[in-house]
């Protein structure tokens, strides 16, 4: 038993190899996984580089709105706080969240993408109209209304977020579903007494598999991107740094009309970056598993 | 003791495709039973239809008594734990049959685990007894099915078909793709896997020559019914229906060189299931028809002591008597 144990890590890490050498071919792969590698390390690390303190506003260590400076090299904000200090420790919201809320949309659009490729009729069509029906509704309307109706938290962000930004990945999950339930192998699985839930998790889902990993790389940068929105228009949690969050305050500063540069330039560059780096992931990642994209190398 | 009993199996597909239209057949365990036909005569919808596994929406008719118990009115959870346990099937194309993502150990084991009742070790050594018994090394169980060979994984989809031990296996086409060589080698291990463990064996195939030299019965199917029956040999080089005549003398025999210089093969293509002729199904193709023929349904009557065909031209012995 230990033999055949140790056999598959022996397989899984050389399918892992396998895996990294193709990746490293993608040039803009690596710089992607470079950037978000350093995203990483400095929010893991922001405990002990800023602290929490850095959010503290009767504790602000500077003057008002200064311009960059040696001791500040960002600057401070209106109460003084040093925008550094705020930019790391606001990446660890912008990572969580649009970690989290990717998640969450990949697991709802798995579901119902599986689910609606495997049970046909009116339970598919009913679920595919519903789905559609997100599909056309403008995603950050539907999300600025849950955000508004429900508590004012990060799990009400990374909801929001997650169950607007669903109906993609269903529709691509269920599209590969129908192609892979059209394959001899589930009419075999049927055959031998499989019932639906083994089908759809032994035969269907390690065939999605690379699918859902891919969609969820490319879903993380629309929900950093879609948080930074709902903190920019007020609708983030107000007890949390975020970059969104950064950029709202800024404007009602006034930080755009009187030329404060540095209170709105870092926040919107890092959302890019962050955006940019995981698009990147994604579709290398993406072209590493299914080689007939050909995505330049 | 009679394993299988079909009575009166018609198949509708939603269609409106009458794809079996009122089949008998009975097999004793450790019989057997060769389907022979065209593409379209309902050979495999036959096979399917034995296990329920027919698309949503397809009217079946009629009883299917596996070892005593009618699959057709059994409930949902029977009929599933009867699939592979009571009657298993070979698939056409090993090639597509088998998951490419799971190791062919694990897609062995799937129905073992699945119908319960061992542990995962107890799968796996069996899953290694399986593959042994079908003349792979045990330790194949690690690869994938695009390690082996075309024969190899027809191998495995034959130790799949036995993985629970199984009263009845329905082997499809279990030939098609394979070259000569290994066609011999596959029906062999059949027929020796069939005669050492008493299971009843529905082999499917347009090949005459192969079901004759592998099957004890012979049934000769067109337009979704059992045109001849009989043993298969004596169907084989003696047909009474003339479809069956076609079809056998479609192959060339070895050692025959009149064969040779009288090239026989069949006109016209397999009726439309959704739009039969009248009368016998076979008339407008056929060099012997009467003029009876197109008005009148020819039925299975008895030719000779445990042979039975649907023409015309064959009187009834029972009749006569």
């Amino acid at each position: 038993m230990t033999t055949a144990a140790a056999l598959t890590w022996q397989r899984r890490r050389e399918s892992a190899a396998r895996f990294w050498k193709q990746y490293r071919r993608h040039r803009a792969g690596l710089l992607g996984l470079a950037a978000l590698a350093l995203f990483v390390v400095i929010a893991l690390t922001a405990p002990l580089t800023v602290g929490s303190d850095v959010a503290s506003v009767t504790e602000a260590p500077g003057r008002p709105m200064e311009s960059p400076s040696a001791e500040f090299p960002l600057g401070t904000d209106r109460f003084g706080r040093d925008l550094l200090g705020l930019l790391v420790w606001g990446s660890r919201v912008s990572l969580l969240v649009g970690l989290l809320a990717a998640v969450l949309s990949v697991l709802i659009g798995g579901l119902v993408g599986i689910t609606a490729g495997h049970f046909r009729g009116p339970y598919a069509t009913v679920v595919m109209r519903v789905t559609d029906w997100f599909l056309v509704m403008p995603t950050l309307v539907l999300a600025i209304a849950l955000a508004t109706v429900m508590s004012r938290s990060l799990g009400t962000i990374v909801l929001a977020i997650g169950v607007t930004i669903w109906p993609t990945t269903a529709r691509l999950v269920r599209a590969q579903t129908l192609a892979v339930e059209s394959r001899p192998y589930i009419e075999r699985a049927k055959a031998l007494g499989g019932g639906h839930w083994h089908i759809m998790s032994r035969h269907v889902l390690p065939n999605v598999m690379p699918l859902i990993l891919a969609q969820t790389t490319l879903m993380i940068s629309t929900s950093i991107l879609s948080e930074a929105t709902l903190a920019f228009l007020g609708l983030g949690d107000p007890t949390v740094v975020s970059w969104g969050g950064m950029l709202q305050e800024a404007r009602e500063a006034g930080a755009v009309s009187s030329g404060d540069w540095w209170y709105l330039v870092p926040p919107g560059i890092a959302i890019a970056v962050v955006a940019l780096a995981f698009t990147l992931c994604g579709r290398a990642v993406e072209s590493v598993l299914n080689p007939r994209l050909g995505v330049g190398r | 003791m009679t394993l299988l009993e079909v009575q009166d199996l018609h198949v509708t597909y939603p269609g409106g495709a009458a794809a079996v239209r009122g089949v008998d057949l009975t097999l004793a365990a450790g019989q057997k039973l060769g389907i022979a036909g065209e593409s379209g005569c309902g050979k495999s919808t036959l096979a399917l239809a034995l296990l329920r596994l027919l698309p949503a929406g397809t009217r079946i008719d009629g009883s299917v008594l596996l070892d005593g118990e009618d699959v057709l009115t059994m409930r949902w959870g029977r009929v599933r734990a009867v699939r592979w346990a009571g009657a298993s099937i070979v698939f056409q194309g090993a090639m597509h049959s088998l998951n490419a993502v799971h190791r062919i150990g694990d897609q062995i084991a799937e129905p073992i685990l699945l119908h319960g009742g061992t542990t995962a070790a107890a799968a796996r050594r069996r899953t290694g007894e399986l593959l042994e018994h079908v003349g792979l090394p045990a330790a194949r169980a690690r690869a994938y099915p695009h390690e082996l060979s075309g024969g190899q994984r027809q191998r495995v989809t034959i130790a799949m078909a036995l993985a629970c031990d199984p009263l009845l296996v329905v082997a499809d086409e279990p030939t098609t793709a394979l070259d000569v060589m290994i066609q011999a080698q596959i029906l062999r291990l059949i027929e020796g896997l069939v005669a050492e463990q008493d299971l009843g064996l529905i082999m499917i195939s347009h090949d005459l020559a192969v079901l004759a030299d592998t099957c004890d019965r012979l049934a000769v199917m067109y337009a979704g019914r059992v045109v001849e029956e009989g043993p298969a040999r004596e169907v084989h080089e003696n047909a009474r229906h003339p479809y069956a005549e076609a079809l056998s003398s479609a192959f060339p025999r070895i050692g025959d060189p009149s064969s040779r210089f009288a090239p026989r093969g069949l006109a016209g293509d397999p009726p439309d299931p959704s739009d039969l002729p009248s009368g016998c199904a076979f008339h407008p193709r056929c060099e012997v028809a009467l003029a009876e023929c197109a008005s009148e349904d020819q039925v299975l009557r008895e030719a000779e002591p445990e042979r039975r065909a649907a023409c015309v031209h064959v009187t009834d012995m029972r009749s006569h008597t």
